[in-house]
């Protein structure tokens, strides 16, 4: 992370990534509880150097649109890691990690509206932490895809007992992946968009 | 503007400092992956503040999402939307983006998308 005093001036850290302006963009939500593995799959699929923003956030929901929630001794800044995939000359994916704990229900909303759709990570050692987040992406009608991010001596079980589980729409996809994988990451962004292609045109 | 925090205390330079109090741009719909790039050229820069010589320098190679200029500069979403919102009104800055990007994209875009997915690289 660059600080004030860093050697590298912001024009030095976007060198190189600049783009024309024209491009079509899109934006993923990456969604998933606490270490499952949100950050990772960002880093691996980006083509340039993950950035991080950061959001004031208050406990209350407030409006996004307006700066009465301004630090002080109420606020919290929250951090966002993202990542950016050309996928054409004109085509360019941006893939935000969202957190996933309730307070930060404004960020996720304001970050959802528009979005392409959410792939949720998740580890079956903790999946209750991803019902919630689940939970979050309905209630903001943003379709999504479930993908298990398979951890060393994580649980396996079977995609029944995990669809039960998470409560699952049976036309909503559930994919194994390893989020540090690029074929494996790619993968499930590939099953979420071929899903996305399944619902009706009203659903955007 | 007559908008101001009822609890001041000293310290930073606040946010509304640099957004001069303004809460609510009259174009306050910057989504994270809007582009940004420079218009008009030529324009006198002397009435700008700090802030936004600093996002007109980091665009000048080129077009940047406002999601990468908020990493870039370390300015919160909230804040440098209403920066962009200003130069924008003052024809430093354009996009050809609609602003408010608030529609999921369309089938043609989602096919766009799964064709790009299988041809990258893995």
């Amino acid at each position: 992370m660059s600080s004030p005093g860093s050697v590298h001036s912001p024009s030095s850290a976007a060198a190189g990534t600049h783009l024309r302006g024209d491009e079509t963009t899109v934006k993923v939500v990456v969604a998933g509880h606490l270490g499952a593995g949100k950050t990772t799959l960002v880093h691996t699929l980006s083509q340039i150097t993950p950035l991080s923003t950061e959001e004031y956030m208050t406990a209350a929901s407030v409006g996004t649109d307006n700066l009465d929630h301004l630090p002080d001794k109420r606020t919290t800044t929250v951090a966002m890691d993202f990542g950016r995939v050309s996928l054409s000359r004109d085509l360019v994916m941006y893939l935000f990690g969202a957190p996933g704990q309730k307070r930060f229900w404004p960020l996720l909303a304001d970050l959802a509206k528009g979005a392409m759709a959410a792939l949720v990570l998740v580890d079956t050692r903790c999946l209750a932490d991803s019902y919630p987040i689940i939970g979050m992406l309905e209630d903001l009608a943003l379709p999504y895809a479930v993908a298990v991010n398979r951890f060393d001596g994580a649980p396996i079980y079977q995609a029944r007992q995990l669809r039960e589980a998470m409560d699952l729409a049976p036309r909503t996809p559930l994919v194994v992946c390893d989020a540090r994988d690029r074929a494996s990451a790619r993968n499930a962004l590939i099953n979420l968009t071929e899903y996305l292609l399944t619902l009706p045109e009203t659903a955007a | 503007m007559t908008w101001a925090r009822p609890h001041r205390d000293a310290g930073l330079v606040r946010s509304y400092v640099i957004t001069e109090g303004r809460h609510d741009a009259s174009r306050n719909h910057f989504d994270f992956i809007t582009l940004v790039r420079l218009g008009a050229p030529g324009l006198s820069r002397t009435d700008l503040s700090p802030e936004m010589v600093r996002v007109l320098d980091l665009c000048r190679p080129g077009a940047l999402s406002v999601a990468e200029i908020a990493a870039h500069l370390h300015l919160p979403l909230c804040v440098l939307r209403i920066v962009l919102a200003d130069l924008m009104e003052r024809g430093h800055i354009t996009t050809d983006s609609t602003i408010l990007t608030s529609h999921r994209p369309d089938r043609k875009v989602l096919q766009d998308v799964l064709a790009g997915l299988r041809a990258l690289p893995v």
